[in-house]
């Protein structure tokens, strides 16, 4: 087995009483898809700012490519590689979806203590950034600005300013988050695309996705992973079925299976 | 520079027209047997210079300092003092005045940044006066009555700023530069990251953006431009005294950034203008002017939305 690129080990985060990050083990291999699916509230956008830096973590530790970055900065690890996408989007609405991506980008060409050349005027930026709108199939909407864009195209903003900073993992906070089927389908189709050069933590909560996409799955309730495996096994997991897929499944006897997610989430 | 340079739209028209009458006032006002309009404008023309240095960390980096009039006390009492002891030297003066300007601005600015908010504004007015109070207590330098500067700056022959058109245009041409260097500024990378740090600055460090340190130096810009200021007004005014830097005048110079248009470049040349002619016209008719001049500035605030530049059409994106 190849060397997880990230690795989470007994992590742990709480807010005053509650523990929203209950002794947390985790890994992500090279080039996988390992999707992290709970309950509304189980801690996973938590996990994910732990991850990125953005909150400060308790205890555990958090390796990634072999260094241990529990108590590095955001901007740190962004440029060893880690880029998040958030559930809540969390762009520069005062500016066109170009910029937001050249920002991006910037971050990762050297410093930025240039005063004097005109940086909505530098290729060095804005032809990466278009590059990244380009994935997301936001290109043609490059000069709008962010604040005048649809729900759809935010999402895709947000994946698109992730992807300029050319990073090696990708933690994506719910990308189908207020999507309709179309946009969903559409959104699982450039996930899929990224797989190839990018390790990807996915939280969702659209299971047809999900299965759809995850080379493994993580469930996770009250903070605490209950259980980690292929699809196949968490669909099987009489544990996750009663916490989590439960109320799914109460509905629709059977669980979703690969193949029916895949022709669902295409439409 | 920009929007300035073109004619074709409504703001470089009245762009133009303002930096057109600034530029002809020592022939206008003799003309119109004004005379002391000269004087008038030369003193707007600082104040603009002070408010296009606030604009730069208010409007484009969302720093609310409400100390900033400290920077033009400092540049001022760099040159006063030194005067004092008979350092007349311009090459001398100027350049300390902005260091120490500058020096200030980041020593404020490194404690200052690590807050927000409320706790931001707080901790930028109690530094400013902790210098207004340093100045006031220091009776050398004349304490609550000020200093007197007997010569004005000297550049060994070259500009001789006792001559009342020579002083007029060094301030015309301070004006001009800073705008044209806050404009080449907020256009770069690194006037991007600020603009993106007032934007969102929990995205700007998730990208990878140490903001900080971009804020910090900007802040530093601004606290060296607002020193230029207070360099000119010294000079101008042959005098330097405590209120330069009490607290309403940094109250004043938030109003005119935000009557001229927060994060446009020209706005804040135009909020001091109108501010500075209006107060002046104002007390004219009555002592009691400032209840005409509050209730207009807060109407102002809450119904033209952008301040003058937004009288002069809608912007689409951040900034130009
Ligand atoms: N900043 C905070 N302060 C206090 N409590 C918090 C904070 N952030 C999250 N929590 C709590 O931590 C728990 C986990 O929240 P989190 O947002 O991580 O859940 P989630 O799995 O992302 O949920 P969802 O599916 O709704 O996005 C919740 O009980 C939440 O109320
Ligand atoms: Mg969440």
């Amino acid at each position: 087995m190849a060397e997880p690129l990230l690795k989470v080990e007994g992590l742990n985060k709480s807010f005053g009483g509650i523990l929203a990050t209950d002794n947390l083990f985790l890994d992500v291999l090279p080039g996988e898809i390992h999707a992290v699916i709970g309950p509304n509230g189980a801690g996973k956008t938590t996990m994910i700012a732990q991850l990125t830096g953005a909150l400060k973590t308790d205890s555990g530790k958090i390796i990634f490519d072999g260094r241990n970055i529990t108590r590095e900065p955001s901007h740190v690890r962004s440029h060893l590689g880690l880029a998040r996408s958030f559930q809540i989007t969390s762009v520069f609405l005062d500016m066109t979806n170009l910029d937001n991506t050249a920002l991006a980008v910037q971050a990762h060409d050297g410093h930025s203590f240039r005063f004097w050349r005109p940086a909505r005027r530098d290729p060095a930026l804005r032809e990466p950034a278009l590059r990244a709108l380009e994935r997301v199939g936001l290109d043609h909407r490059a000069d709008v600005v962010a604040a005048n864009c649809s729900h759809g195209e935010h999402r895709q903003l947000e994946i698109a300013m992730a992807l300029a900073t050319k990073p090696r993992m990708l933690l994506l906070d719910e990308p189908m988050a207020g999507m309709g089927p179309e946009e969903s389908a559409q959104m699982v189709e450039i996930i899929r695309g990224l797989k190839d050069e990018h390790s990807i933590l996915l939280v969702e909560h659209d299971m047809d996705a999900v299965f759809s996409l995850a080379d493994r799955i993580t469930v996770l309730v009250y903070g605490r992973a209950i259980a980690s495996g292929a699809p196949d096994e968490i669909r099987a997991n009489p544990d996750v079925r009663e916490a989590y897929l439960g109320e799914e499944t109460a509905a629709a006897p059977d669980a979703p299976t690969p193949e029916g997610a895949d022709s669902r989430a295409r439409g | 520079m920009g929007e300035l340079a073109s004619l074709r739209t409504p703001r470089g028209i009245f762009a133009t027209v303002i930096l057109g009458l600034c530029a002809f006032m020592p022939v206008l006002a003799p003309a119109l047997d004004e005379p002391f309009y000269i004087t008038v404008f030369a003193r707007i023309m600082i104040w603009a210079i002070a408010a296009v240095s606030l604009n730069l960390i208010l409007g484009y980096g969302g720093m609310v300092s409400f100390g900033h009039a400290c920077y033009l006390g400092i540049g001022g009492y760099v040159v006063g003092i030194m005067a004092f002891h008979g350092v007349t030297n311009g090459f001398i003066q100027w350049p300390l005045a902005l260091l120490a300007s500058g020096l200030a601005a980041l020593v404020f600015g490194a404690i200052c940044l690590r807050t927000r908010g409320v706790y931001f504004i707080m901790i930028t007015l109690a530094f400013a006066q902790m210098i207004y109070y340093l100045s006031i207590s220091v009776e050398k330098y004349g304490s609550d009555d000020g200093l007197t500067i007997d010569f004005r700056s000297e550049f060994g022959g070259l500009i001789d700023l006792e001559e009342r058109t020579v002083i007029y245009y060094v301030i015309f041409f301070c004006l001009v530069g800073s705008l044209y260097l806050v404009h080449r500024v907020v256009n770069s990378r690194f006037g991007m990251v600020v603009r993106g740090s007032k934007s969102n600055d929990a995205r700007m460090h998730a990208i990878g953006h140490p903001t900080y340190r971009y804020r910090l130096a900007c802040f530093v810009i601004a606290g060296m431009i607002c020193g230029l200021a207070g360099i000119l007004q010294a000079n101008l005014e042959k005098f330097v005294s405590p209120d330069m830097m009490y607290w309403p005048r940094s109250g004043e110079l938030i109003f005119m950034v935000v009557l001229g248009g927060m994060g446009t470049l020209f706005g804040p040349v135009a909020g001091a203008l109108v501010f500075l002619l209006l107060a002046d016209t104002l007390s004219g008719f009555t002592e009691h002017w400032h209840i005409i001049f509050g209730p207009f500035l807060i109407l102002v605030v809450l119904f033209v939305h952008g301040g003058i530049d937004g009288l002069l059409g809608r912007r689409e994106a951040a900034g130009g």
